[in-house]
């Protein structure tokens, strides 16, 4: 009697999965979306343009390798242009995939159930596009495996004291961590598929990939612990990628750069921009999939809180390094900020501070979180911003150094353009393929979100 | 047909409930070879089918531990012996700037060997098994789930079984032919 009243009481949140719902009905919808679904032709389109893009960036890369790093803007002593600036921003993107699966799988947040196997793949194809941009920007990036250990003829070693080369072990570690969470998660949903298929030549392929799962209750024993113990093993790992990125700027002594804020700003940023890029992708995904059942508007919501929280552990981080700019004394620090803000790039800051800062701050409004285009647009803004926040740390702080003789501007060339652009296109490309061919929701996860499961949280 | 020609007898159940009950019951039965499938993983089914611990935790720890040792060397051996720079008198054995790789190491090895582990131990990848003989198995990946007494028990009788298995109430009861 006595729930029934508390029921009136309380507003009570929206089921995470739609009414209405079985084991059956949940893995007919997924895994023919998959199978059966003839490809909505806005998908055709969407792949026609992204490929095309990816041609750009090939056009570009091949140019790249023909006449070297000097078809771009860079100049000393702007020597990071764009592509620091988008490899920091990819892999920042890279990393709502871990947190979702990862993080919010110890704290026991079930509504990641819904949307982690997506995340995961968009954190994949992030990384893979962040782990072009520093080969390209080698100068003989034929020669990138000099960074890896081994016993060469020359006896040389990396100089294991550098960031960068920290960098190349925590983004390599990330890479391949990812990989096998997303595949591990796979497994018993590529089960499913083999036995959904109709079709014998899905039913092997599937059916490799499967390696013979059967849902044994011994196999799922050690598979949970193998899941959470990876969870364990990437809840770290994500704090520390980001972190590392951020020492190749703050261990370095170029003004702006040298902060202890960084790690800890640098990834709130990352997951910013993660949980921006997975709402950018899931918001037309799901309509174009008709996936409201399964991504609810409490789903939407509970992303655009997590984007308001960390919007605003990133105000903090923009705040304290203004605040330790002034408060430190040093002359170089001083003049640093007062040329990132009323500089040759002041309104790229300035903008900057109105993406990152003070329209996400809309999201305080219910109707904000909760209305697909709103949050779509609220999204795409932070994205930009955050962008926009890589290229005014990176290229503000070199343009100006200590020597005033040697300061100068950087203009972006065509061909940084064609690169970045073209790693957009390759980015949607692999995520349009992996709509198409895998199953985009954790089919055995939302199974256990049902009433009937028994497991279902009493939220 | 000879008990030696068949894997064992299935049943098939609607809800998890009803699967994991029937194997506590099972196993208060002293039935000891068996395993049950369920769509996704139950509470306390592995245990009821008489699976208790499972070696991988250990296997990862020593994994870990084994990938941290083995970083951290790596940088000691290759900063301190193999190519010993002598930069304004710094010493060459800097250990702080060898913590960040010693931990990336320490979760790739950690990472890689839990999920190959995980694989490997499950005894996958196994192409062929005689439980996707029975043609409503293919229900276990979807909303079904099942019960499985092998003929490997000792306990095993083919109608002693079958009897206790109804007594269960399953949908249905499958031979699983090998």
């Amino acid at each position: 009697m006595e729930t029934i009243e508390h029921t009136a009481v309380y507003e009570q949140p929206q089921p995470l999965i739609a009414e209405g719902h079985d084991y059956g009905s949940i893995t007919d919808k997924i895994s023919s979306d998959v199978l059966e679904k003839k490809t909505p032709k806005s998908l055709f389109m969407a792949f026609a343009v992204t490929f095309s893009l990816v041609m750009l960036l090939l056009l570009s890369v091949t140019y790249l390798f023909f006449k070297g790093v000097g078809i771009w803007g860079i100049r000393i002593p702007i020597g990071w242009g764009f592509a620091i600036v988008n490899f920091v921003w990819w892999i920042g993107i890279g990393h709502a995939g871990t947190l979702i699966s990862a993080i919010l799988l110890l704290l026991h947040q079930q509504w990641r159930n819904s949307i982690n196997r997506f995340a995961e793949a968009m954190t994949l194809f992030a990384v893979a596009c962040a782990g072009m941009f520093p080969i390209l920007h080698l100068g003989r990036p034929w020669v990138f495996y000099w960074i890896i250990p081994m016993p060469d003829t020359m006896r040389l070693w990396p100089n294991f004291r550098s960031p960068l080369v920290w960098d190349v072990f925590a983004v390599s570690t990330y890479a391949t961590i990812s990989l096998i969470f997303w595949f591990v998660g796979l497994i018993p949903d590529l089960a499913t598929m083999r036995d959904r298929a109709k079709q014998k030549w899905k039913k092997i392929v599937y059916g490799m990939l499967a390696m013979g799962w059967r849902n044994s209750a011994k196999h799922w024993h050690r598979y949970e612990t193998a899941y959470l113990l990876l969870a364990g093993l990437a809840t770290p790992l994500v704090v520390s990628v980001h972190s590392v990125v951020s020492f190749d700027f703050a261990v370095g002594i170029v003004p702006g750069w040298h902060t202890t804020i960084f790690p800890p700003y640098f990834v709130a940023g990352a997951i910013y921009s993660g949980f921006a890029m997975v709402l950018s992708l899931v918001i037309p995904v799901r309509k174009l999939y008709h996936l409201e059942d399964f991504v609810t508007a409490r789903h939407l919501d509970y992303m655009a809180k997590v984007m308001l929280a960390t919007g605003l552990i990133v105000a903090y981080g923009y705040a304290i390094e203004t605040f330790c700019a002034f408060y430190s004394g040093n002359r170089f620090e001083h003049d640093m900020m007062i040329n990132r803000m009323f500089g040759p790039y002041g309104p790229f800051y300035w903008m900057l501070i109105l993406f990152n800062i003070a329209l996400p701050q809309l999201l305080w409004l219910k109707k904000f979180r909760q209305t697909p285009w709103l949050l779509f647009v609220m999204s795409i803004i932070i994205n930009i911003g955050m962008w926009l926040e890589r290229f005014v740390i990176i290229v503000s702080s070199l343009a100006r150094d200590f020597v005033p003789s040697s300061w100068a501007i950087f203009v972006p060339t065509k061909w940084d353009w064609f690169t970045y652009i073209g790693t957009i296109g390759f980015f949607l490309m692999a995520m349009i393929l992996f709509i198409r061919i895998l199953p985009m929701i954790s089919i055995f996860e939302l199974r256990t979100l049902l009433p009937m499961s028994g497991k279902s949280n009493h939220e | 047909m000879a008990t030696s020609f068949i894997h064992g007898l299935m049943a098939e159940f609607n809800t998890a409930d009803e699967v994991l009950n029937a194997a506590q019951r099972a196993s208060q039965n002293g039935y000891t070879e068996m395993d049950a499938y369920s769509p996704f993983p139950v509470e306390g089914l592995s245990e009821a089918v008489g699976f208790h611990k499972t070696r991988l935790p250990l296997i990862v720890l020593i994994a870990g531990l084994c990938g941290a040792v083995g970083g951290y060397f790596l940088q000691y051996y290759a900063a301190v012996i193999g190519y010993p720079l002598n930069i304004g008198g710094r010493p060459l054995h800097s250990w702080p700037s060898f913590i960040p790789i010693t931990f990336e190491l320490t979760v790739l090895c950690a990472g890689v060997t839990a999920a190959v582990a995980m694989i490997i131990l499950n005894g996958l990848p196994m192409p062929y098994h005689p439980v996707f003989n029975v043609p409503a198995f293919e229900r276990a990946t979807r909303d079904k789930f099942f019960l499985c007494i092998e003929a490997a028990d000792p306990k095993f009788d083919r109608a002693a079984t079958e009897n206790f298995l109804k007594s269960l109430h399953p949908v249905e009861i499958s031979v699983v032919e090998k």
